[in-house]
């Protein structure tokens, strides 16, 4: 194995690379920009192709056509980008084009975005949140993979600390079994055989070949995203069994609550935390298992309460949930501000159990 | 099957012509509307692909339109793409199949209203890759509204008494913008309203399917077809209606050669 220390933002354009990534196109937004950069440098030493383009609508239209035409691709962008993208990234869903989206976002807030998709149809997108540089690598490789096999695009919820922090980590390629061949990629070889290919969301086929239709085409996507649900849902649980306070989080948030956790063990609470690594598939039942000690389920989230939703609807009226999250941005408004932060998350976990307490 | 050119007088009769099929069709039978225009340049698309021998390289990127039925009469690879995004999409398709012959086929609906930046940013790039706009100046498919191309006077649904530049502005000849452009190489500018207008036509696009695949750089071929439909004519009057009413506005010619 071999490490070498580096910023996440270059450590995730290693794992694209070693991923076998090959065509990028982003447009610029902080923080973004830093994995942009890295790819507009690396791509071409490895006889890729990054374009920096002149919108996110543009950009991962692009990566949907290389995509299209077999390369493994990737694009990114946070927030509002995020945004302009969910047209296409929909539509890569209905019409089965796999790739990656970095969400190399400015906070919290992009959970719903993430998780629900903005755009139209019965799609879903797998969603991994990395909670540091290490997690973002191994997540980037198998990202990939998992478009691939499932030919759906797929995201990377990261943030700015997962974009900027500096770790050492592993970034040669990983192996993660067998995949499907990509006979459905366009190369324009079939043409005038009688087998010529088609990529179309209402799947109509061809005069000589009819196609599904959207009726049954759109009902075995439907099928799909259900069984990714029952086979991709991943988790972390720390000293969950005996906790009588079980602390959810996500990304980043998570080892800030896991610190937390350890300094309230030390003091003699039975106290654990939940992370969700699959943000869609949520971790259903797992966390219903890691709740099952549980007087109440604590939310911490830097948002106004997005995840929240899909923790209530896991434990499902078997003890309270209480949000601890709030709303934080710093004063440049491109990152978390100070509630993501040991002090905070203490004094709120701490202010919930005394609630309990009282009652 | 019988192929037949367009380019030149028919050494067979006329009737055997109006017969025989278009190469790389997997039907006889479209759906489209008695003296639509559309399907005149499907063909010559087609019969371009094969006479420059690209049948097995050809890689087609379609928008939302009338003739985004093509992808399933036409044996070519295709992508159904989102409304207005075909250059972007055929950018990222051209990039990692740069042997591939890429064009987009798209309406002026979809390229002039909905997706303008996405062709002028991709002529910019200089991007190798061939892009059709067939202009009938409405969006058919949805029953005749105004586009950013609907000419001076027109009726559409949305502007029943006429277009009105004081109130719907002006139309956006797109091959004139694309044409200015350094990244561009060759822009024409055909019809498919008289034999004449459709051998021109077939001329502009082998041309630009040719200076595509030498890796000059971006073509743009834009067609003036017939809408009788939209345009609330008698199907035999769209012809003279598309000269009259269209060509002031989008004078045909090649606009810029290599
Ligand atoms: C995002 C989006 N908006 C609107 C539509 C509806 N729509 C489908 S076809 C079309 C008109 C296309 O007009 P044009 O490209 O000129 O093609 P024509 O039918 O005239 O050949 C529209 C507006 C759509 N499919 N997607
Ligand atoms: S509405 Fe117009 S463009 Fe559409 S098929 Fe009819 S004539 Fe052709
Ligand atoms: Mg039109």
């Amino acid at each position: 194995m071999a490490t070498a220390l580096m910023q996440g933002s270059d450590a995730v354009a290693e794992a694209c690379v070693a991923a076998g990534c090959r065509f990028f196109a982003g447009y610029p937004m902080l923080p973004f920009t830093d994995l942009l950069e890295s790819m507009s440098r690396r791509l071409p030493e490895v006889g890729g192709t990054c374009i920096n383009v002149e919108s996110e609508i543009e950009g991962v239209n692009m990566v949907l056509g290389a995509a299209a035409a077999g390369a493994r691709a990737a694009t990114g962008s946070c927030g509002q980008g995020i945004a302009l993208m969910q047209e296409a990234i929909a539509e890569a869903a209905l019409n089965e084009v796999p790739f990656v989206v970095f969400n190399m976002a400015r906070g919290q807030q992009d959970y719903f975005q993430c998780t629900r998709g903005g755009g139209w149809g019965d799609y879903r997108t797998i969603t991994l949140a990395p909670k540091d540089v290490g997690e973002a690598v191994e997540h980037t490789q198998l990202l990939f993979h998992l478009a691939d096999q499932y030919r759906a695009p797929v995201i990377l919820y990261g943030d700015y600390l997962v974009a900027h922090t500096y770790m050492s980590v592993d970034v040669s390629p990983r192996q993660y079994g067998p995949l499907p061949p990509k006979d459905w990629a366009l190369d324009g070889s079939r043409g005038g055989t009688g087998k010529s290919r088609q990529i179309w969301t209402w799947a109509m086929g061809k005069a000589n070949d009819p196609g599904p239709g959207p009726d049954a085409h759109w009902r075995r996507l439907a099928e799909k995203f259900d069984s990714i649900a029952g086979q991709e849902m991943r988790h972390e649980s720390y000293l969950a069994d005996d906790a009588e306070y079980l602390v959810v989080s996500f990304g980043t948030a998570g080892p800030f609550v896991d610190y937390v956790v350890d300094e309230l063990r030390a003091e003699g609470m039975r106290i654990g935390s939940f992370r969700p690594i699959s943000l869609w598939p949520f971790p259903e039942r797992a966390l219903a298992a890691a709740a099952s000690a549980a007087r109440k389920v604590l939310v911490y989230e830097v948002n106004a309460g997005q995840m929240i939703d899909d923790v209530r609807l896991s434990i499902a009226g078997r003890c309270p949930v209480q949000f601890i999250g709030g709303v934080s941005i710093d004063g440049s408004g491109m990152r978390q501000g100070d509630l993501l932060e040991v002090g905070s998350i203490r004094q709120r976990v701490l202010a919930a159990v005394r609630q309990e307490d009282e009652r | 099957m019988t192929h037949i050119p367009t380019d030149s007088a028919p050494d067979i009769p006329a009737a055997k012509v109006a017969s025989s099929s278009a190469p790389l069709q997997l039907s006889e039978e479209h759906h489209l509307c008695p003296g639509c225009g559309h399907p005149v340049a499907w063909r010559l698309l087609l019969e371009v692909i094969s006479e420059l021998e690209l049948e097995r390289r050809a890689i087609g990127v379609v928008g939302h339109g009338c003739y985004t039925n093509i992808v399933r009469l036409a044996d070519v690879d295709f992508l159904q793409c989102l409304h207005g995004r075909a250059p972007a999409v055929a950018t990222g398709v051209k990039r990692v199949q740069p042997q591939a012959a890429v064009f987009t086929l798209q309406g002026d609906g979809d390229m002039a209203s909905e997706g303008l930046q996405e062709v002028l940013h991709a002529a910019g790039r200089g991007e190798r890759i061939t892009c059709i706009m067939l202009n009938n100046g409405v969006f058919g498919d949805t029953g005749g509204q105004m586009t950013a191309a609907t000419v001076v006077g027109q009726r559409t649904k949305t502007s029943l008494d006429g277009r009105d530049p004081a109130s719907h502005g002006h139309p956006i000849p797109v091959a004139d913008l694309v044409a200015r452009l350094p990244g561009s190489v060759y822009v024409a500018r055909g019809a498919v309203n008289n034999a004449g207008s459709i051998a021109r036509t077939k001329r502009y696009l082998r041309r630009a399917f040719e200076l595509q695949m030498e890796g000059a750089g971006f073509g743009l071929v834009e067609v003036l077809t017939m809408c009788p439909t939209g345009w609330f004519v008698a199907t035999p009057e769209g012809p003279d209606y598309l000269e009259d009413r269209f060509e002031p506005t989008f004078p045909v010619g090649e606009l810029k050669t290599a």
